[in-house]
């Protein structure tokens, strides 16, 4: 079983990091296409959840007590799907499925297909609502497992997000706690020139959410952001993670061409050589 | 007996649900007196959410309260509950083939004096086309408790369509309600109607009109519009020879329509459907606007003799 870390070892999280972001760009480029950009944002955060603050058993993926991250953004399961892989709740090579028929891998993850997804997800703007759902389950059921929503920037301009964060507050919801992947982009460009959602911590504030802004790459940040929202009582917790999209790869960084593209054979590599050269 | 609104029947069943399935659970934004969850609301303070008017996050709600086991049951106008919602019922109830029962009050005409934007006449072609969601229009007060009871041990996501106005009632307290199994409530050998809702009653009174022409009319009480009693359609039309559907709904995917995707291709028959011509509602007495849309006994009368003319030119 798979319990919060007392001490986590941050150095061993950012060398982790650097192989995750390679295994998700080999996943994506062999599927053909997918969305590298997303996914390689939110990889810091998975790591801060999947190996310091999620109660998570990949033996027993229906464990009632465990806590649940559901993945709103769907377009980035390749980094889900490459963390569950890690963690034993499918086989790595399985991984290389992703995209194609028949596969347990579907293009935006499906709940009920592989073990380790909570919902099914891409149309986007759903994931926080359901969280609720489960977290107002769960007080009838006294049961104290946290639910962690994981949603993208562009995303958030969907507004279910913000009804569903009128929901959490009114009732009260202190299990569920939203992750914001705030990688500046979405598909066609800049998300402060499609529609601008700043300034998204003082948003999340005044919608009455205990919220933290940190740097998502800095692995520190993020556990400790986990941390602290976890002691919070009474209120739902917003983390606002600043990242980059395309993380690691510079000629993905703030690129919205790699939004939805996969990288080709001589991308890949080059995309691998450049993560291999960072010192951790 | 009084006339009761299908959806006053919905209230007397989720209440007795209350104390039956400690995992129902009830949600509405901001419309639970009109949907008459209110009683459970009182009764069952803890298990009651109200979401506030928004009814995208009251199904995704719905969606994450099924996940975590319990059996919800979302409230609204019909119109609002199948229609804003239509995204978040196809990917976090249907995709994830949810235990989430859909319920809406106010549908068809009867809303009346609140108008077009609240009348829903599109919700079963909606609902209809989602894969697992189960489509359900009860006729009276009394079947609208028996299947509001019945959806809770049924397990997926359903929609559950109710009325505003008072209806007579039809069916016994002791009648089955077995969800996808179509009663036959009048028998008959020239013409079948296939109904649900409001329409059922209509339908028996053309029945009888009918019967003093010498015309003897089947009636089928089709309160579960998906999955379609086939075995129930099929007999009707080998056996009559000739159908007419009758729905408060439009006659474009609804009722009508899945009755004749069976029959298309099983016993092509010959067929009218009585319901809304592709149009919006109007405000106005639901009464007057039964009229007004051509949902009457003698509409139905009317279709009746249509269709019996065509079955006696294919003969």
């Amino acid at each position: 079983m798979t319990t919060a870390q007392p001490a986590p070892d941050l150095a061993a999280f950012r060398k982790l990091a650097v192989e995750l972001r390679q295994t998700i760009l080999r996943t994506i480029a062999n599927a053909g296409s997918g969305h590298p950009g997303g996914s390689l944002s939110m990889v810091e955060l998975l790591i801060g959840l999947y190996w310091h603050k999620l109660r998570h058993d990949p033996k027993r993926p229906d464990w009632p007590d465990r806590d649940l991250f559901l993945l709103s953004k769907g377009h980035g399961c390749p980094a889900l799907y490459t963390v569950l892989a890690y963690h034993g709740y499918f086989p790595k090579e399985e991984l290389m499925t992703l995209r194609k028929y028949p596969t347990r891998l579907q293009g935006h993850p499906e709940r009920g297909s592989l073990p380790g997804i909570e919902i099914s997800a891409g149309s986007l703007g759903q994931g926080l609502s359901m969280a609720n759902g489960i977290a107002m389950a769960d007080r009838l059921d006294q049961r104290a497992r946290r639910i962690y929503c994981l949603m993208g920037d562009g995303e958030i301009q969907e507004g279910q997000v913000w009804e569903a964060a009128m929901t959490a507050h009114h009732h009260k919801l202190e299990n569920v706690c939203a992750i914001i992947d705030a990688n500046q982009l979405q598909q066609n460009g800049p998300v402060k020139q499609l529609k601008d959602i700043e300034p998204l911590a003082e948003k999340w504030r005044a919608f009455g959410w205990h919220t933290i802004e940190i740097n998502g790459h800095d692995i520190a940040q993020v556990v400790k952001a986990y941390d602290e929202a976890a002691t919070i009582k009474g209120k739902p917790q917003a983390i606002v993670a600043r990242t980059i999209k395309g993380k690691g790869v510079s000629f993905m960084e703030l690129n919205p061409a790699w939004h939805g593209v996969a990288p080709k054979p001589d991308e890949l590599e080059k995309a691998l050589r450049e993560l291999s050269t960072v010192h951790v | 007996m009084v006339d009761k609104a299908t959806r006053d029947g919905f209230g007397e069943g989720l209440l007795e649900l209350g104390t039956t399935h400690p995992n129902v659970v009830a949600l509405s934004g901001d419309l639970e007196d009109s949907c008459r969850a209110v009683a459970f609301k009182k009764q069952y303070p803890t298990r009651f959410f109200s979401v506030g008017i928004a009814e995208q996050d009251m199904i995704g709600t719905a969606a994450g309260l099924a996940i975590a086991g319990k059996i919800p049951f979302a409230c609204s106008f019909s119109q609002f509950v199948t229609g804003k919602t239509l995204e978040q019922l196809r990917m976090a109830v249907c995709y994830q083939k949810l235990n989430v029962k859909v319920v809406g009050s106010h549908g068809g005409l009867s809303v009346g004096a609140d108008g077009a934007t609240a009348e829903a006449l599109e919700e079963f072609a909606h609902m209809r086309s989602l894969p697992f969601m189960t489509v359900i229009a009860p006729c009276d007060a009394l079947e609208a408790k028996r299947l509001t009871i019945a959806c809770a041990d049924y397990p997926g996501p359903v929609f559950l369509r109710l009325g505003r106005a008072p209806v007579p009632a039809i069916t016994k307290a002791s009648d089955a309600a077995q969800i996808g199994r179509a009663n036959v409530v009048r028998s008959g050998d020239d013409v079948t109607v296939i109904a649900c809702g409001v329409m059922v009653m209509h339908s028996l009174q053309a029945a009888e009109q009918l019967a003093k022409e010498g015309i003897s009319a089947r009636v089928i009480n089709l309160h579960t519009i998906k999955p379609i009693d086939r075995d129930a359609v099929i007999a009707a039309a080998k056996e009559t020879g000739a159908i007419v559907t009758a729905e408060e709904h439009s006659v474009i995917g609804g009722l009508g329509g899945a009755v004749a995707e069976v029959l298309a291709q099983t016993h092509p028959t010959p067929m009218r459907f009585v319901g809304v011509q592709d149009r919006f509602g109007t405000s106005g007495n639901p009464a007057d606007l039964l009229k007004a849309f051509h949902l009457m006994p003698e509409d139905v009368v009317k279709a009746v003799k249509d269709v019996l003319r065509l079955k006696q030119h294919a003969l």
